[in-house]
């Protein structure tokens, strides 16, 4: 298992990279995407890449499948696949391997299939691509795929649009389309990323049973810890184009020797099985009260149209201590994102009652409302989306706090003072947001919902798309700034172990509604519901309330854990 | 489906309704009235104009005389010309099919040509085709048509004598023949600025569906360039291109003034221009009303066909 790359034969060796270095166009940050990287697949394992954004690790990838942007070059290295150096070779070779030799599958396959062709003509088109077989062998190749990756009614997936189907279901179309030729090699980049947490558990079972039924060789490619330890038999750590560690995936898990991986591996959010330390003994009040919050959404409602009905919050019930934070945990249409903005009232709620403060928000107009809005501010997932592009950070702190009266000297050193809490320094000010990292930018987020002294905080995937490591401090920031101003805080996210970490109470919806309310603990190992039970057991590379988990995957599977 | 189309059905009558009264009001305060011109003939008195104004039913109150022009405009009576006499739609028709046949031809090329520049642009990106395709479409948004069309006539018929100077036919000819001679230039002229517009959002759209995740799976699966262009990406970006389609099909009918004008081509556009002239109300509203009717039919016809190409909305 933990034999090094030297001492792999090429018999059983899929896939081989020596010294590969890609170099980047002048003008960029780096003068390599990758650097003198090498790393072998074995026939029939699976090999985890990991890295944070910008590792290089899809680059790679791309480099193996021959489809670099033009202005992307390899410039020196090999890259032997089944035993062929394709480093040099003609686009028309190529074309030639890819799909055959090796295949790939992407990220986010709700963009990755042609919306104008059914499922089985995308699938079939592998076949055409290469001449493999007739117009009525490929149509019953097609549908045993669709069977092999588990679709339900393979004769009617087989005429479905993309559209029709889930983010999940087109995952497997694409790795049914990924498998039709049976090649050596497939390479997955990130392709449980983009889909909810049960979903994943599902997809990369699949991946697994595939890989092990086959025979296949897998390259994956994650940011994700619990997935390498779901999964991977040996892993690579790549960081700014550089592979620093790697091993069998016993030994980076339990025994990491570089200290990037040491410090990823920190990062990642566990399940806590125990609560947070609540700030102080006092009792406090509530903060907020939320009563059988109802949100139905209506579309198509015009003439000799159906009607479509949407119950997306239904008969939510909750109540917030003041300093405390609520935890509103789902997957993707679960109401979560809803209900956050209802509170805010960006959306008016169709019945029940937000009491905030003793005052019955859902019944405020938006004029009677506004003097309460600093009160009540959020934090958005997409720290590149919110923040507008041609406004100084210095602008977009200062621009909601003059509107509500406060006098523009007063709110421009708030802001400098707030800059250097929250870790940037006061040069910001002055500066535009695409001058930030993400990570720097989600901090000037949080900044300018500080800059009301608000009561209380809604961050809605407030870390979603950050890396580990950011995600890491940027909750320790939350949760300093939660110890130091009391401030209350509803965290809507869909990742559980993220929730784990900031929340004193945990609220799990499902289709509308709060399936189970409680502390991380008993959410975690004790959980009432099913569903909650569902979503903790798909969880990547977790036991509740213990570490990594990484024995036992590398020699058996643990069938009936996900799914 | 039928759904959808009644659904839009309705909201087309509806549109078209509100359409012909702002029409027909703004149409009536114009100065002087329908009746302005007789105001100035030395040979009718004031008291005739308010006879003939009786006659007219003009001097009934605006909404009586709205209600019932717009009764009779149902039943297929769009009244009668003030200069001649003759039924509206006759004069509609008689020129329609002048129009349609230079409009249509050049759109139908414009929109060949135009496709193709695009796609070619959006593959060969920053080549030399690409830059001078931009340039070239820039040059032909920038100049006004009827300069193209004065120095298409200057150069193919009073230098070179290839193609005649305007007019739809010879006089006394009239052969098929004869009228594509008399088609070439003031076609070729309409479509340069069509060919430009297309060509630009043809271009944009193709590098649209180019940057597409879909086309990086297909290439994955090994398909070939050529055939990632035809069953990916042409589809995909052509798909905005059916609306931008359907907003032209009017101006195929009613006409383009200025090139009609140069080349005095007796379609829509000049009898538009005409009528207007000689304050000929009937033929004025009945213009207007036909083309109200094709921007809403353009525009149901263009969601029909994206509805019947994309699953996504024939099925969603």
């Amino acid at each position: 298992m933990a034999s090094g790359i030297q001492l792999a034969s090429p018999a059983d060796v899929a896939l081989s990279v020596r010294e590969l270095t890609v170099s980047l166009p002048e003008g960029m940050e780096r003068t390599h995407a990758v650097e003198n990287i090498s790393f072998d697949l074995k026939r029939g394992q699976i090999l985890c890449i990991i890295g944070e954004s910008g590792s290089g690790k899809s680059v790679t990838a791309n480099a193996i499948m021959g489809l670099l942007p033009k202005a992307i070059r390899v410039s020196s290295g090999a890259i032997h696949l089944d035993g062929v150096n394709i480093v040099g070779l003609s686009p028309h070779k190529l074309r030639g391997l890819r799909g055959r030799v090796v295949s790939m599958i992407f990220q986010d396959p709700l963009s990755a299939l042609n919306p104008l062709m059914t499922v089985g003509a995308q699938i079939e088109e592998v076949m055409v691509a290469h001449d493999v077989g007739t117009p009525v062998s490929r149509r019953s190749r097609a549908i045993d795929l669709l069977i092999e990756v588990g679709l339900p009614d393979p004769q009617l997936m087989y005429h479905q649009y993309p559209f029709r189907l889930s983010g999940g279901q087109r995952q497997r179309v694409m790795i049914a389309m990924a498998l039709a030729l049976e090649p050596a090699i497939l390479i997955a980049d990130e392709p449980t990323t983009a889909l909810d947490v049960t979903t994943q558990a599902q997809i990369l079972k699949l991946i697994r049973d595939i890989q092990r039924r086959k025979g296949m060789s897998i390259m994956f490619i994650t940011h994700d810890f619990g997935v390498v330890a779901e999964i991977a038999d040996y892993v690579v750590v790549m960081e700014k184009g550089h592979c620093v560690e790697q091993g069998s995936a016993e030994q980076v898990l339990t025994s990491p020797s570089h200290l990037y991986t040491r410090r990823l591996i920190a990062a990642v959010p566990h399940l806590t099985g125990t609560d947070r330390a609540p700030l102080d003994a006092a009792d406090r009040g509530p903060i907020l009260k939320v009563e059988c919050l109802v949100k139905t959404y209506r579309s198509g409602s015009a003439l000799f149209r159906r009607q479509r009905i949407v119950p997306a919050v239904n008969g939510v019930t909750f109540d917030l201590a003041s300093g405390r934070t609520l935890g509103v945990v789902g997957e993707s249409g679960s109401g979560k994102s809803s209900l956050g903005r209802l509170l805010i009232k960006l959306m008016e709620s169709d019945s029940g009652s937000i009491l905030f403060e003793g005052r019955d928000l859902a019944q405020l107009s938006e004029a009677k409302f506004r003097p309460l809005r600093p009160k009540i501010q959020m934090i958005f997932q997409d720290p590149f989306a919110s923040l507008n592009p041609r406004s100084t950070v210095g602008q977009i702190l200062t621009v909601g706090p003059v509107a509500h009266g406060m006098r523009y000297s007063e709110a421009c050193e708030r802001a400098r003072e707030l800059l250097s809490h929250i870790g940037l320094d006061s040069g910001a000010f002055d500066r535009y947001p695409h001058e930030f990292s993400g990570g720097q930018r989600q901090r000037i987020g949080i900044a300018r919902a500080l800059m009301f002294k608000p009561k209380l905080l809604i961050a809605d995937e407030a870390v979603s798309a950050l890396d580990v490591s950011i995600q890491a401090q940027i909750l320790k920031l939350l949760d300093q700034i939660q110890r130091e101003t009391g401030v209350s805080m509803i965290f809507i996210t869909h990742d559980l172990r993220v929730a784990s970490q900031i929340c004193d109470e945990i609220a799990v919806m499902h289709r509308g509604q709060i399936v189970e309310r409680g502390p991380p603990s008993q959410i975690f190992l004790d959980p009432k519901s099913s569903y909650t039970r569902e979503l903790v057991a798909a969880i990547p590379g977790e036991q509740p309330g213990g570490m990594l988990q990484h024995d036992g995957y590398v020699e058996y599977p643990k069938q009936g854990e996900t799914l | 489906m039928s759904g959808f189309l009644l659904n839009r059905l309705s909201q087309s009558i509806v549109l078209l309704v509100i359409v012909s009264i702002i029409g027909f009001t703004v149409l009536n305060l114009m100065p002087g009235g329908p009746l302005a011109q007789f105001g100035l003939d030395p040979g009718m008195t004031q008291k005739d104009v308010e006879r003939l104004a009786a006659q007219l039913g003009l001097n009934r109150p605006l909404w009586i005389q709205y209600l019932d022009w717009a009764w009779r405009l149902l039943q297929g009576d769009w009244g009668h010309s003030f200069r001649d006499g003759s039924s509206v739609l006759t004069i509609i028709g008689r020129h329609l099919l002048a129009t349609l046949l230079l409009m249509g031809t050049s759109t139908a090329f414009a929109i060949a040509v135009g496709a193709w520049i695009g796609i070619r642009g959006a593959t060969h990106r920053y080549s030399l085709f690409d830059y001078c395709a931009t340039a070239g479409a820039m040059v032909a948004l920038s100049v006004p048509t009827f300069w193209f069309g004065l120095i298409g006539i200057y150069i193919f018929t009073l230098k070179l004598g290839w193609v005649p100077a305007g007019n739809m036919y010879t006089i006394g000819d009239g052969s098929v023949l004869d009228y594509l001679h008399h088609l070439i230039l003031p076609s070729l002229v309409l479509s340069l600025v069509h060919v430009a517009v297309w060509s630009r959002y043809m271009r944009t759209a193709t590098l649209d569906a180019l940057s597409q995740d879909f086309v990086k799976t297909a290439r994955a699966k090994g398909v070939s360039e050529r055939r990632i262009l035809l069953k990916h990406v042409v589809g995909n970006a052509l798909l905005p291109m059916i609306t931008l389609a359907g907003m032209q099909l009017p101006s195929i009918l009613t006409g383009a003034l200025v090139t009609e004008t140069v080349f005095t081509w007796p379609g829509m556009g000049r009898l538009f221009l005409d009528s207007l002239g000689y304050s000929d109300y009937p033929v004025v509203m009945g213009l207007l009303i036909f083309s109200a009717i094709l921007v809403v039919l353009g525009n149901l016809i263009a969601d029909i066909i994206i509805a019947t190409v994309d699953p996504r909305i024939r099925l969603g």
